[in-house]
């Protein structure tokens, strides 16, 4: 009984029964889609409206006779969405470790490892981040940088929004697996690592709606 | 277990198999959307509105199965799709009002 008051000083539920903290991440996420909306919205205004290039399916040639090829590098984006994609199945599977921390089929094994899932996780959203600087960076070699066209300001303001996310998604998941180093996470912390989770998911599905809308559609 | 804690975590979680076919879905679908760019397809008026219907499908199956909202309590499904049909319908207005879409 003790130990049950103990647990529920530090826990803030509302007249729901449900944990503010789960409350307020999924009323963020539901504040982040609209900002991604904006975003998208944007980008999708300006496509085809860029009057000098380079562009990002078509090739062309400056006044000057300098030709630029189309700009965005298909396979090297879908290895970058399979990593992000495969990075939240190791999310789901460092929840799962932490809340069957100790259960059957979780005790000794690679499921119940969570410091194993959420280092993979880091290091596939790390990974992502590694592919986008690597495009960026590419990008610039090539004649586009934000200040070049409506494509390249619209490109970059929308991939780099999400680029920021995907580094406080690694950085908050670093420090998770610091925790889990320092006094070990029990089931006890699975709303902690949840809350994460969906931060890191969301930031997936804007993934796949970015990948869809600026890299396949023409 | 409070009744709190159990409003809070009533809900069931996929299992490792579960979560495996997910992935490999995902990635079957990926692999599928990169395939079509490549094919001659791409110059077919359906292209887009597959290429959107899959993203879609890939969308709903995060949010459903890796951010469990299949199982979760009503108010996260609420909080959740509420902003992302004003997000989607800001998205179709817009597009409408710049002219990239006609009625």
């Amino acid at each position: 009984m003790a130990t049950a008051e103990h647990t529920h000083e530090h826990v803030h539920y509302t007249a729901t029964g449900l944990d503010n903290r789960k409350i307020a991440i999924w009323a963020f996420i539901g504040s982040e889609c609209m900002l991604f909306a904006s975003l998208i919205s944007t980008y999708l205004i300006y496509k085809g409206r860029s009057i000098v290039g380079p562009f990002p399916h078509e090739a062309w040639t400056s006044p000057a006779g300098q030709v630029f090829k189309p700009i965005l590098n298909i396979p090297v984006t879908s290895v970058s969405t399979f990593v992000l994609l495969m990075s939240s199945l190791a999310m789901v599977l460092a929840l799962a470790a932490v809340e069957n921390r100790g259960k059957p089929g979780y005790v000794g094994t690679a499921l119940g490892n969570s410091k194993l899932w959420l280092a993979t996780t880091a290091a596939l959203g790390a990974t992502f981040l590694g592919f986008q600087a690597f495009e960026f960076t590419s990008f610039v070699h090539e004649g586009l940088t934000i200040r070049t066209n409506l494509f390249g300001s619209s490109f970059f303001t929308l991939t780099g929004f999400h680029g920021a996310h995907v580094t406080v998604g690694v950085l908050w998941l670093m420090t998770l697996l610091f925790i889990d180093f320092k006094r070990g996470l029990t089931p006890k912390d699975s709303l902690i690592v949840d809350i994460c989770a969906l931060y890191w998911h969301f930031v997936d599905v804007v993934w796949i709606a970015i990948f869809t809308l600026v890299y396949l559609i023409k | 277990m409070t009744d709190h804690q159990h409003a809070d975590h009533a809900h069931e979680h996929p299992t490792w198999t579960q979560y495996k076919w997910v992935a490999i879905v995902l990635t079957v679908i990926t692999a599928f959307e990169v395939w079509i760019y490549y094919t001659p397809f791409k110059d077919s008026p359906f292209f887009v509105p597959l290429l959107l219907i899959l993203s879609a499908v890939k969308f709903a199956i995060v949010v459903l199965f890796y951010m469990h909202l299949k199982y979760d309590h009503k108010l996260f499904k609420a909080l959740f799709t509420g902003p992302l049909i004003i997000a989607m319908c800001t998205i179709t207005a817009l597009l409408f009002l710049f002219s990239k879409l006609k009625a």
